[in-house]
């Protein structure tokens, strides 16, 4: 009696019904914006289309096609390399500097900044920095030689075989100071009693910090594991601005390779299927370790 | 009485005045022409359609060399709105024909004896299926050499007209503790000192092979590893800091005398005038070794979409009538450092670079030699001419040998061409 007497209430029902209404836009822009053109993109990667999208259907062709051109090839160990190293070492550096700025020292606040600011800066500002910094002929190693060691060298930005790691220099300048943040935060959090228990049953520091603060710092990793992956792989401004794809291409990336083939070539099916690849490849990451996460986090 | 009179005067000149507004159509015109000389130039154009009482939409979208503006029109015009003319060049010109969205401008053509004044190997750029229907802007030479003229005279050295002459000319330069060459480490300008070695080393119907068909057996062929090797030889004679480097810091080099030559089209021209040097006495331009009799032409145009409206299609075949008037392609041409497209154009205004150019376009469409840029999207589709330039940006930036180069140029190209 008592609720059928509330369903035909009309404020009740407008009630029940607002926050549905309310999200509802916002929810049926992200189903079309993101879900439904991955959808688009995966279908236009198996049609025909050139400068313009056409939707005849031929299957597989375009991938088959991607896997032979040297460029993807040069594109993905790139993104292995650039990848790998950019979380690395993020997270070492952003976990020391942590630790290190939560030993209670002086000027805390100052230091903090000092790390974080970097992350105020887009990514076109710091290529640029770092472009005229790692020039031979402008930057660091005139310096060096002007100040007299006249045989260094340091060309990593103009040599083929290094360049792909001055974007991992540039990237971890900018980044490491966010993670830096993430884990003081996550420090910060740990209940002080238990770290005072350990040092009452007389462990060390450092075992202190290896076997009890870092393990509780893991969701602060998990954390940082998701956004620095998305970072790496969506670089594009980056290596624009700091080496434009080159010496030669040699510092393409998958996000790089797929503006110029479907934007400037006239390929949009070929870059369809490349920003394909790339979706799969993030969803090959995340996907295993978001489920190993949640479900521990469920068990535990 | 004489008041009445005057009312009755300004009545008429009111009537008249939205007379000629009737007849006005708009002409909305995408184009990338931002920067200064460029922007000067297409106002130019503005100001004379609007004499004749038409209304000009500007539709600039700057950056990326054109590929902003290009994504930007596609959206447009997949949405069923395209702009009333749009900036586009080369063989995308016909890939826009294809659609059929473009309209004939073969009255304009016609009436105005373009058939006669524009050289063919241009106006088959233009055309789809034997009717205009682009309207070609100016030209631009590609294969041109700067110097630094008191780099040369200084170490007494003449300016190299072959290939050995120009290698033993840059050890003199390196000796003399010069960076010989100003190399600008991008890849469309890897391709512009790429395709003016093949002109220079190949001749111009292996060029015309090579780079304009695209066939596969003159890609592959021994000429093609000579081209390479000359490509590589240049290396020794650059800078540490050249990958990366902007076209015109490699041509400050050369006006500072840090440098002696570089390769570039006569955009370049506008550097050197703005540093305030003069050609002839502080520097010149001559064709790169072995191309005096090719000149490899780089031509922006407009296509005009097929619009119902009939005042806009009246605007349009003024807007394409004017473009190629005397008046238009002087002013524009000056401003911009192109030279004219079509004949019959009075010479003083120009400067001695671009009359020598104006000499060779002439020359060179009689002899054959005016061939397309294949780095400046006037030869190949944009697919093929993207496998040539990885090639050729590999190569030189990697220890890949000369042989192993024409190999991979056949396949990237015959896989972009499936």
């Amino acid at each position: 009696m008592q609720s059928a007497e509330r369903s035909y209430n009309p404020l009740t029902i407008l009630e029940n019904a607002l926050p549905k209404l309310v999200v509802a836009p916002s929810f049926i822009a992200m189903m079309v914006f993101i879900y439904g053109f991955i959808l688009w993109t995966v279908y236009i990667s198996m049609s025909k289309s050139t400068f313009l999208p056409n939707y005849d259907f031929v299957g597989l062709v375009q991938y088959v096609k991607l896997w032979k051109i040297d460029r993807w090839y040069v594109a993905c160990k790139n993104l292995l390399i650039y990848g790998g190293l950019f979380i690395g070492f993020c997270t070492v550096f952003g976990l020391l500097l942590a630790i290190f700025l939560d030993q209670k020292i002086r000027l805390e606040g100052a230091i903090r900044s000092i790390y974080l600011y970097p992350l105020s800066l887009s990514f076109v500002v710091t290529g640029t920095a770092w472009r005229w910094m790692l020039n031979p002929g402008l930057g660091l190693e005139r310096l060096v030689r002007e100040m007299g060691w006249e045989s260094f060298s340091f060309d990593w930005l103009v040599n083929a075989d290094m360049a792909i790691y001055t974007v991992v220099i540039a990237a971890v300048w900018q980044s490491t100071g966010f993670v830096m943040a993430m884990f003081l935060a996550g420090l910060r959090g740990i209940d002080s009693s238990i770290i005072k228990a350990a040092q009452v049953d007389g462990a060390s520091l450092p075992r202190i910090y290896w076997k009890i603060i870092i393990p509780s710092l893991r969701p602060v990793f998990f954390g940082a594991f998701i956004i620095l992956t998305h970072i790496a792989i969506k670089s594009f401004d980056l290596v624009v601005v700091l080496t434009r794809g080159g010496p030669g291409y040699s510092t393409d990336l998958p996000a790089t390779f797929m503006y110029e083939y479907a934007f400037t070539r006239g390929r949009l099916a070929l870059g369809a299927s490349s920003a394909t690849m790339m979706f799969m490849m993030v969803m090959a990451l995340i996907v295993p370790y978001l489920y190993s996460e949640l479900r521990s986090k469920k068990n535990g | 009485m004489r008041k009445k009179m005057a009312l009755l005067v300004s009545l008429v000149a009111a009537v008249m005045i939205s007379a000629t507004n009737v007849v006005a159509g708009e002409v909305e015109v995408l184009h990338w022409w931002t920067s200064g000389g460029e922007a000067a130039a297409v106002q130019e154009l503005q100001k004379m359609l609007e004499k004749e009482g038409h209304v000009w939409k500007d539709f600039a979208v700057a950056g990326g060399g054109g590929s902003a503006a290009m994504t930007t029109l596609k959206s447009r015009a997949v949405g069923g709105n395209p702009p009333t003319a749009a900036q586009v060049k080369g063989p995308q010109i016909q890939d826009w024909a294809d659609l059929g969205v473009l309209t004939s401008l073969d009255s304009v053509a016609k009436a105005e004896g373009w058939d006669t004044t524009v050289p063919k190997v241009v106006s088959d750029v233009m055309k789809y299926d034997g009717s205009w229907v682009a309207v070609p802007v100016n030209v631009h030479r590609i294969n041109w050499m700067w110097l630094n003229k008191s780099v040369f005279d200084k170490n007494g050295i003449a300016y190299p007209k072959t290939w050995d002459e120009f290698f033993m000319a840059m050890d003199k330069l390196q000796k003399a503790g010069v960076t010989p060459i100003a190399w600008g480490g991008q890849n469309w300008q890897e391709a512009t000192v790429w395709e003016t070695i093949v002109a220079g080393v190949g001749g111009n119907d292996f060029y015309k092979k090579a780079l304009v068909e695209a066939d596969i057996a003159a890609l592959k062929s021994d000429t093609m590893v000579q081209c390479f090797e000359v490509m590589k030889k240049m290396k020794q004679y650059t800078d540490a800091s050249a990958p990366g480097r902007d076209w015109n810091l490699a041509t400050a080099m050369v006006i500072k005398g840090e440098a002696a030559v570089q390769f570039m089209g006569d955009w370049a021209k506008g550097e050197f005038t703005a540093a305030g040097k003069k050609p002839g006495t502080d520097y010149d331009a001559v064709p790169a070794p072995g191309t005096d009799d090719a000149f490899l032409f780089n031509i922006d145009s407009f296509i005009m979409f097929d619009v119902k409206d009939a005042d806009a299609k009246k605007a349009q075949s003024a807007m394409a009538r004017l473009i190629l008037s005397p008046a238009f392609q002087t002013v524009f041409n000056v401003n911009k450092g192109s030279i004219p497209v079509r004949s019959g154009i009075a010479e003083d205004p120009f400067d001695m670079i671009a009359v020598s150019a104006m000499g060779d376009f002439t020359d060179t469409a009689k002899s054959g030699g005016l061939m397309p840029s294949m780095a400046h999207e006037m030869a190949v589709s944009p697919a093929i001419r993207g496998a040539m330039f990885d090639v050729v940006t590999n190569f030189y930036n990697s220890d890949m040998s000369a042989a192993d180069a024409t190999m991979k140029l056949a396949a990237a190209v015959e896989e972009a061409k499936m």
